[in-house]
């Protein structure tokens, strides 16, 4: 036996690895948005306020969560907005048959598996481009919404429906932001925590070498699919459930905002990097930007300008400190 | 025979268009009449022009999602402008909206050229950029059709030769970006840079900067396009041509355009937007709600995608000396 | 050092007919170093004009630098390369094809969109008066150079619709399209039937004839002596010698390239004579690979030998599940197994260690301690979540018994050296207690130091009872280690050498289909 040297498992502790790394920098960015914003406006403070404002983003979070996962593993699913249109049309059609609120969301759920599992065959199966496919099924679904509603509405949900976008747990934190929250830490756990995470960053990092490591790759992006349209059913649940009605340009140009708030979270865009906490971090500042500039009386198209030079900043500016650093 | 192979994708997707044509016309033939040709063809004019644009970027291995929020937004800028200065030239304006997509469109491509931000998230960003700058510099307002001058709307719809100017821009741009595509090093490069990244530097093409000359020419043709679809429409404000790029990624795919870069041709975007431009005007005509036009060009997209990926299935090496005397040759 | 190469001509040079003429481009004394490797160590070569020089050596010689380095991809960490005795500089691709150097390389880098006259004149077309691409002209052009290449076919043809042996037709008609003095050729037969190689040799016949000199890179002995004049022959990025090819035998060119027998110290093992665990029947593939049979022994190590491009990867890999063979059996300790996937292989105890490490076998984004434990995630793991401390357990175990070095099991596999990284993939395999370990050019890219600690760790496994499949184009390796070796050729097995058949006159000749004693 030849003299066995001991490797060090680790050289940082996790903590100090943690602190240099993105999820930091997005938090002291979070800190400073939510300062700000209470010095310009008297009225951010408001517990109630701010329990509104959380409205901005819980629902969109809930799929970028799923979409997180999606982009880690070097997929991307551009037709949730639209799953959550299709969805919503699904759910308001079944209110007309009479179904009450526990079918319902068997119906919103069912819808957005059913979506997800049509993208994931044509990707995993078919061996076609992600981005192409969901921008087909981008235009299909809500298509179909369209041709349902036309320039209609669904409304007369049930009573007891408006629970999941208008109901409070407790004091002002809402059924929306528990769930949020619940899904945060559950998404957390399964891609940090478990054998399914890794092999998402694996193969998101290199597909043919998970491949040859014995990952079965397409069945995994078949679960991914599946997971984001499911979250995107929930959404819908939620939506619908928050505004009463269902008109086929329901939450229309979300799938922008998701993929941004994935991408200003550290999610790397061509897969095989990212986490939650920087997700769920993104989430809370893209909620509290919009939040705060809606109190300063800022209109929501300019902060798409906010948010479009975030989302090309923060990939920019490393690259060109990388560049000065290096001349 | 060859010359059918090369262009069996255009010549069955003109054949689809032929079909459809033929269906409408059993029950509709006053829609297949020259004249209501001409009209589909001036409607679907703005999609051509935009997507001989896309089908480049596409091309060298990217894509320009911010093309109708460049519409818009140069739309916007030449409307004020005529607001403000009425008696400037239509050929001042048409400079203007070219140069000004132009070098929006050299943004993105010098984010993708220079810090290799992948194309996507670049025009992500531009695409809501953009469309936040119109309401900056509009203030949430509409120019409307009483605030421009006459020469301003009349000039997209003024004929030559029975044809109106919105047609001709795309007729010309097709002729123009044919002999570009074929006939310069440029053009050709952009085959090279998209098909075989790694064999085009070998051959000393710079992939980068043709990258960002694809992004300049779609910038500058959704200028243009600018301020053919304001002045046509007679009206600018945030919100026009929204989602319109996902029509002009659909029309690109659905000629035969590979998302995967390489493989594309002018002749194909035309036709893939001909195509869409025609079921968009003969839905209302069949009766059909144009409800039913979303979903269709959907799932024109994912059948059009299955049928390019199904070409360029990798074989495998060919060892055997018996595989190689069946192989294709 | 301006003084033409022919006043010091080295003792290895007996071509008087050549002692007074200039050569259009030589190399002096060049060398280039790899972190880790030294490619080439001040090698030499002479191209003079209507000459065919062949270059001749094993894999791993350096004849593929030496062609980049002409050509302009690599630059030379020392030496210089002089064209018409004066020295010169190829800073780019473009600077070399000006001088009148172009190559036609193993791998074809061509366009599949472009037609075969546009992928001919890529970056100099003709051009019309408007500073438009003169088709017209471009496909007159491109028609006349093929014709005289005797490739008669439409250059408006795609070339996505040629096989490859036309599509090496066009490589050879871009290199023709500039005014090339020297022409390089990378083993241009490797991919044409009988009947396009006579062509190619009629074709340098007539190069020849237009007084270029041409580098002509081959495996083949027979084609060698068929149409070069002269040779040049290099080891271990060394040069060995050179001379006229009328002046030696085949014998003694495999002399010159395979050298000392065995140059490395390979660990001393005995052979066991264990019981069989695996035994492929029949396996054929549509175009890779046909009438695969052999049988592995437990402690046993099987060489696979053969050239690049005779299928040894490829029936490797079908057995590991990801390509599917459309005929034949595996069977494992006497059972008929189905492999459809690298999952199936895994479980069924076969393991691969593929030849493209950077791609197939490891994620090199990873942190050392994921890519170990990846395949094993369900042992290190509860319930399907993860367990970190069993994972660096795992992870430590394993590479430290293959002598790893590296600053922390969490450091990305990037970081490491190739050899370390290998040692990463195999423990990544041995990790997962594997039957059978297939590793493919398992030295490949590595320095020598990692090459022993791989070598006495195979012997090792053997000698604790797996069964090692080997492949590997490297002679000492194959001869050093292997109980048994099968040699491959053109998809097919044409033999299995045991005992004092190993040798390495047995080993080219067979790789190569030469016949027994000197053949024409």
């Amino acid at each position: 036996m030849t003299q066995i040297r001991t490797i060090p498992d680790r050289l940082q502790s996790p903590w100090a690895r943690r602190l240099k790394s993105w999820e930091s920098l997005l938090l002291v960015v979070a800190v400073t948005i939510f300062f700000l914003n209470s010095m310009a406006s008297p009225w951010f403070l408001d517990p109630w306020n701010l329990s509104d404002a959380t409205f901005n983003f819980t629902e969109k979070a809930m799929i970028a969560f799923a979409m997180a996962l999606l982009i880690i593993s070097g997929e991307i699913d551009l037709s949730v907005a639209p799953i959550i249109a299709l969805a919503s049309t699904a759910m308001g059609f079944a209110v007309q048959l009479g179904f009450g609120t526990p079918a319902l969301v068997l119906v919103g759920l069912g819808v957005g598996l059913l979506c997800g599992a049509f993208n994931g065959v044509l990707v995993t199966r078919f061996g076609l481009p992600s981005i192409v496919v969901t921008i087909g099924t981008m235009s299909l679904f809500r298509g179909i919404s369209y041709i349902v509603l036309g320039d209609q509405a669904f409304r007369g949900y049930p009573v007891d429906f408006a629970f999941f976008g208008q109901g409070y747990v407790w004091w002002v934190i809402t059924f929306e932001l528990t769930l949020f929250a619940v899904l945060a830490v559950v998404f957390g756990i399964v891609l940090h925590k478990t054998n399914f995470g890794r092999a998402v960053y694996a193969i998101g990092n290199n597909p043919v070498g998970a491949a040859f490591s014995g990952i079965r790759v397409a069945r995994v992006k078949f679960i991914l699919f599946l997971l984001t349209g499911l979250m995107s059913g929930v959404a819908a649940i939620c939506l619908t459930s928050r505004l009463g009605s269902t008109r086929p340009s329901i939450a229309m140009g979300w799938e922008l905002e998701i993929v941004t708030m994935v991408v200003l979270g550290g999610v790397s865009i061509l897969g095989g990097a990212g986490t939650i906490p920087g997700v769920v971090l993104a989430a809370f500042i893209m909620g509290l930007v919009t939040f705060g500039l809606g109190l300063l009386n800022v209109p929501g198209i300019v902060m798409s300008i906010v948010i479009g030079a975030l989302l090309i900043s923060v990939i920019a500016l490393p690259r060109l400190w990388e560049r000065w650093r290096v001349r | 025979m060859i010359l059918r192979w090369l262009a069996l994708r255009e010549t069955i997707l003109f054949g689809a268009i032929l079909v459809l044509l033929g269906v409408i016309y059993t029950r509709f033939p006053a829609f297949v009449a020259p004249n209501n040709l001409i009209r589909v063809f001036n409607d679907t004019s703005p999609l051509i022009l935009l997507a001989i644009g896309q089908m480049i970027v596409i091309l060298t291995r990217c894509i320009d999602l911010s093309v109708a929020a460049n519409l818009a937004l140069t739309g916007m800028v030449v409307a004020m402008l005529n607001v403000a200065m009425p008696e400037l030239p239509i050929a001042v304006i048409l400079l203007v909206a070219v140069c000004l997509g132009a070098m929006l469109g050299m943004v993105n491509g010098i984010l993708v050229w220079q810090l290799q931000i992948p194309p996507i998230v670049v025009t992500l960003g531009t695409m809501t950029i953009f469309r936040g700058l119109i309401f900056v510099i509009s203030d949430g307002r509409w120019v409307n059709s009483h605030q421009m001058s006459a020469a301003f709307k009349a000039f997209p719809r003024s004929t030559i030769l029975g044809l109106p100017m919105l047609s001709w821009f795309a007729i010309l741009a097709v002729i123009l970006f044919i002999v570009v595509m074929n006939r310069t090093t440029l053009g050709r490069a952009f085959y090279a840079v998209g098909g075989n990244p790694h064999a085009a530097t070998y051959t000393g093409l710079n992939v980068g900067r043709t990258q960002f000359w694809a992004f300049t020419i779609s910038g500058a043709l959704a200028g243009l396009t600018g301020y053919l679809w304001v002045s046509r429409f007679g009206v600018a404000y945030v919100d026009i041509a929204g989602g319109f790029e996902l029509d002009v990624v659909a029309a690109c795919v659905i000629g035969g355009v590979a998302i995967v870069g390489g493989v594309g041709t002018v002749t194909g975007a035309l036709l893939g937007a001909l195509f869409l431009g025609v079921i968009k005007n003969a839905l209302p005509v069949v009766n059909i709600s144009p409800f039913w036009q979303m979903a269709i060009s959907g799932a024109a997209i994912i059948i059009a995608v299955g049928f390019n990926a199904r070409s360029g299935r990798d074989k495998g090496r060919i060892i055997l000396k018996r595989a190689e005397a069946v192989a294709p040759t | 050092m301006d003084t033409p190469m022919t006043a010091e001509s080295p003792p290895g040079v007996r071509n008087p007919a050549q002692a007074d003429v200039t050569p259009i481009l030589a190399l002096d004394k060049i060398s280039k170093v790899f972190p880790g490797v030294k490619a080439l160590a001040d090698v030499e070569l002479r191209l003079f004009p209507g000459t065919v020089t062949a270059l001749v050596g094993e894999n791993g010689a350096g004849k593929s630098t030496v062609v980049k380095i002409l050509t302009g991809i690599y630059q030379p960490d020392g030496g210089q390369i002089l064209l018409d005795g004066e020295p010169v500089r190829f800073a780019t691709a473009q600077a070399a094809a000006q001088a009148g150097v172009t190559a036609i390389h193993q791998e074809t880098v061509l366009f599949d969109e472009l037609s075969v006259a546009e992928n001919i004149f890529l970056g100099h077309a003709p051009r019309t008066r408007f500073g438009l691409i003169d088709r017209r002209a471009m496909y007159t052009r491109a028609g006349e150079i093929l014709e005289s290449i005797g490739a008669e076919f439409d250059p408006g043809l795609r070339l996505r619709d040629l096989g490859i042996a036309k599509k090496h037709l066009v490589a050879i008609a871009r290199a023709l399209s500039v005014d090339a003095r020297v022409v390089i050729m990378d083993e241009p037969t490797a991919a044409l039937s009988h009947k396009e190689i006579q062509e190619l040799y009629e074709l340098v016949e007539k190069l020849k004839a237009q007084g270029k000199a041409i580098l002509f890179i081959s495996h083949k002995f027979d084609e060698i002596f068929r149409i070069a004049d002269r040779y040049t022959v290099y080891r271990d990025g060394q040069f060995i010698g050179e001379g006229a090819i009328a002046d030696v035998g085949e014998g003694d060119l495999v002399q010159m390239m395979v050298g000392r027998l065995v140059d490395q110290i390979f660990p001393k093992r005995e052979r066991m004579g264990g019981t069989e665990i695996l035994r492929v029947v029949g396996y054929d593939h549509p175009t890779e690979f046909a009438d695969i049979s052999f049988t592995l022994h437990r402690g046993e190590i099987l060489g696979f030998y053969g050239l690049v491009g005779a299928g040894r990867s490829e029936v490797m890999q079908a057995l590991f599940g990801i390509t599917k063979p459309s005929k034949g059996a595996v069977r494992i300790d006497d059972k008929v197994r189905v492999i459809r996937s690298p999952a199936d292989a895994v479980r069924e105890g076969i393991v691969y260690v593929p030849e493209d490490r950077g791609r197939q076998g490891a994620i090199t984004a990873l942190p050392i301690f994921q890519n170990v434990t990846l395949p094993s995630l369900g042992r290190t793991s509860r319930k399907g979540f993860l367990r970190l401390a069993e994972e660096f357990r795992l992870a430590r175990d394993y590479t430290s018994r293959l002598d790893l070095r590296a600053a922390s099991l969490d450091t990305e596999l990037a970081t490491l050296s190739g050899g370390n990284q290998q040692k990463v993939v195999i423990a990544k395999w041995l990790a997962t207690k594997p039957k059978v370990i297939i590793l493919d050019e398992p030295t490949k890219g590595i320095d020598i130091g990692s090459k022993a600690a791989v070598h006495e760790f195979m012997a090792e496994l053997a000698a604790a009872g797996l069964a090692v499949i080997m492949v590997s184009s490297e002679i000492p390796e194959i001869l050093g280690m292997s109980d048994r070796v099968i040699v491959m050729r053109e998809g097919r097995i044409v033999d299995t050498l045991e005992g004092d058949a190993m040798t390495p006159e047995n080993l080219v000749r067979r790789a190569a289909g030469i016949a027994e004693e000197g053949a024409p």
